[in-house]
């Protein structure tokens, strides 16, 4: 089933500098329970493509559906739960409380929110912490609680916009293990955005290679490491040599000009 | 207690300077008035002999700080023991009236700033419309139209307490609403898009995001909202005739040339004022607590 769809998407930013090109003829389907990565540089417009997907961008043409019907509705019908760069957590906001915001928001009632805080927190490995701040928290865990909190929606889709950026390498590696843990479990689509080749390999279905000016797709890349991806996979020939056609897919589209 | 030694030194070395600074301002500003008198009387007088004189003047163009402190106390602490703390004599009785009067003013002040701010955040109707007029406002001298609202409220049967407090909240409202249309503007692009994904209403944003975020800006307009407030509750006492409170006092002593009278009320209404805008920090500082903000070093 195919969850996402958009078709010649073009969207152009009016600036003090004129126009800006920001996507430009975007063909892309993501179908059911895949994990895709969008991988280029800046500029390329893969958070841009994230954004209009969940409807914090209105695209200037083309079409696209989100579970087939408009981002705008999808967002409406909360099919979607959105990660940022940052945390984003309210830092006057326990750990729980946070977690609990769009479900006050939903309009849920009490008891299910605490039910559905607890099980999210405990999903991330962030049991024990609910009543901290999240200044209390180191990073990672701070990614993970804003994780929760956009699993808490019950979303059917995660959109992930360079989650891990701002992480240091070691807690990076061990988020892209219970990423990947997380998205076997619950058999949710994923979008990626992620400057890391490393990273996009590693866990996604497919990679979508992007270039700037404008931004646009460059090749999909398929990615069937299997299911089972052990942190070791990333020294197989397999894994390198995906990692070497999304290199030299970045490369032929000027990603390193 | 090296933190007792740590804070308390810097303030104590300030206040001696301050004294010290006094005392010297009096003897040089209060000494012409002995020379004069003493030429009158065709005598010759030392430093030495005008030195004590220069601090027990009736009238002295600058009284000196133990003078005031005297006439501080015979009109609050000594009043009060003698069972007079609310008599017409009494500073605690006329810095009572100010002080009602500025608080009705600051509760005003800052709940018509907010709705202000609430507007102006919310509506670019009303912030090209209503923000130029807010800042208008600020700019007519307070002291040219108290006198105005006075008559004009008095014209309509409004006296004593209100339009002391409306005047009071004039000059308050400003800065809180000022604080907060920036505090209500101030939370981050990505918290207002995780409302959005969330298809949060406005009332929801608005309570759940930019309220919260707006509070610690509250807190420090508030501070500089009680401040004006006081000045604009004694303001509002100089045109009604003199009749109780800090500004009457000011006037009184001004018309009688009773220096030491409108210091002693000027002193006061520091300590007021210093008393409320301490307080208000101490309410932000809890509100922080509560909301889990780390506190600042120290």
């Amino acid at each position: 089933m195919t969850v996402i769809s958009a078709a010649s998407l073009n969207l152009t930013f009016e600036t003090n500098d004129g126009p800006v090109h920001a996507l430009s003829d975007i063909n892309l389907d993501v179908q059911k329970g895949e994990f895709v990565s969008l991988i280029g540089p800046s500029g390329c417009g893969k958070t841009t493509l994230l954004r209009v997907i969940a409807d914090l961008e209105k695209p200037t043409g083309g079409a696209i559906t989100v579970e087939g019907t408009t981002p705008e509705n999808a967002r409406l019908n909360r099919a979607y739960g959105y990660v940022f760069q940052a945390s984003a957590l309210f830092p006057w906001r326990t750990i729980a409380d946070n977690v609990a915001l769009p479900l006050e928001v939903m309009g849920l009632t009490q008891a299910e929110r605490q039910k559905r805080v607890t099980e999210n927190l405990k999903l991330v490995d962030l049991e024990g912490f609910e009543k901290k701040f999240p200044w209390q928290l180191s990073g990672g865990m701070q990614q993970r609680a804003s994780i929760a909190r956009a699993l808490a929606v019950q979303p059917d889709m995660l959109l992930m916009d360079e989650p891990f950026g701002a992480l240091d390498e070691i807690v990076r590696d061990h988020l892209n293990v219970q990423l990947l843990k997380l998205w076997k479990e619950t058999g949710k689509t994923i979008v990626f955005v992620t400057h890391s080749i490393p990273e996009a390999v590693y866990l996604s279905t497919k990679i979508v290679v992007m270039s700037p000016r404008p931004g646009r797709i460059h090749e999909i890349i398929d990615c069937d490491l299997g299911e089972d991806r052990p942190l070791e996979v990333r020294e197989t020939t397999k894994f390198l040599k995906i990692a070497q056609r999304v290199r030299d897919g970045l490369a032929a589209g000027h990603a390193y000009d | 207690m090296p933190m007792i030694k740590q804070r308390l030194l810097p303030i104590f070395t300030v206040v001696a300077a301050i004294i010290t600074i006094w005392y010297a301002g009096a003897i040089f500003l209060n000494a012409p008035f002995e020379y004069q008198t003493a030429a009158r009387a065709d005598q010759q007088i030392s430093f030495a002999e005008v030195l004590p004189k220069t601090m027990a003047q009736q009238r002295p163009v600058l009284p000196a700080p133990h003078q005031v402190a005297q006439e501080i106390w015979k009109t609050t602490g000594a009043m009060v023991m003698r069972g007079r703390a609310f008599s017409n004599r009494s500073l605690i009785n006329h810095a009572w009236v100010t002080l009602s009067a500025t608080l009705l003013g600051f509760v005003l002040g800052t709940a018509l700033g907010i709705l202000l701010a609430v507007g102006i955040v919310h509506s670019k109707v009303m912030a090209k419309s209503v923000m130029p007029w807010v800042i208008t406002s600020q700019t007519i001298p307070i002291l040219a139209i108290a006198p105005m609202i006075i008559v004009v409220l008095a014209s309509i049967g409004l006296t004593g307490l209100m339009p002391k407090s409306l005047i009071s909240m004039y000059l308050s409202f400003f800065p809180v609403t000022v604080g907060m249309v920036k505090g209500l503007k101030s939370p981050e692009v990505m918290h207002m898009d995780l409302m959005h994904t969330y298809s949060a209403s406005r009332s929801q944003t608005f309570w759940k995001l930019r309220w919260p975020s707006s509070l610690p800006y509250l807190f420090t307009s508030m501070k500089i909202g009680i401040a004006a407030s006081l000045v604009g509750a004694i303001v509002g006492e100089l045109p009604t005739g003199a009749v109780a409170g800090l500004g009457a006092r000011l006037l009184a002593g001004s018309y009688y040339g009773q220096t030491v009278q409108i210091w002693s009320a000027l002193i006061i209404a520091a300590i007021c004022a210093g008393l409320l805008v301490t307080l208000i920090g101490i309410i932000g500082d809890q509100v922080n607590r509560r909301m889990g903000i780390r506190e600042a070093s120290n």
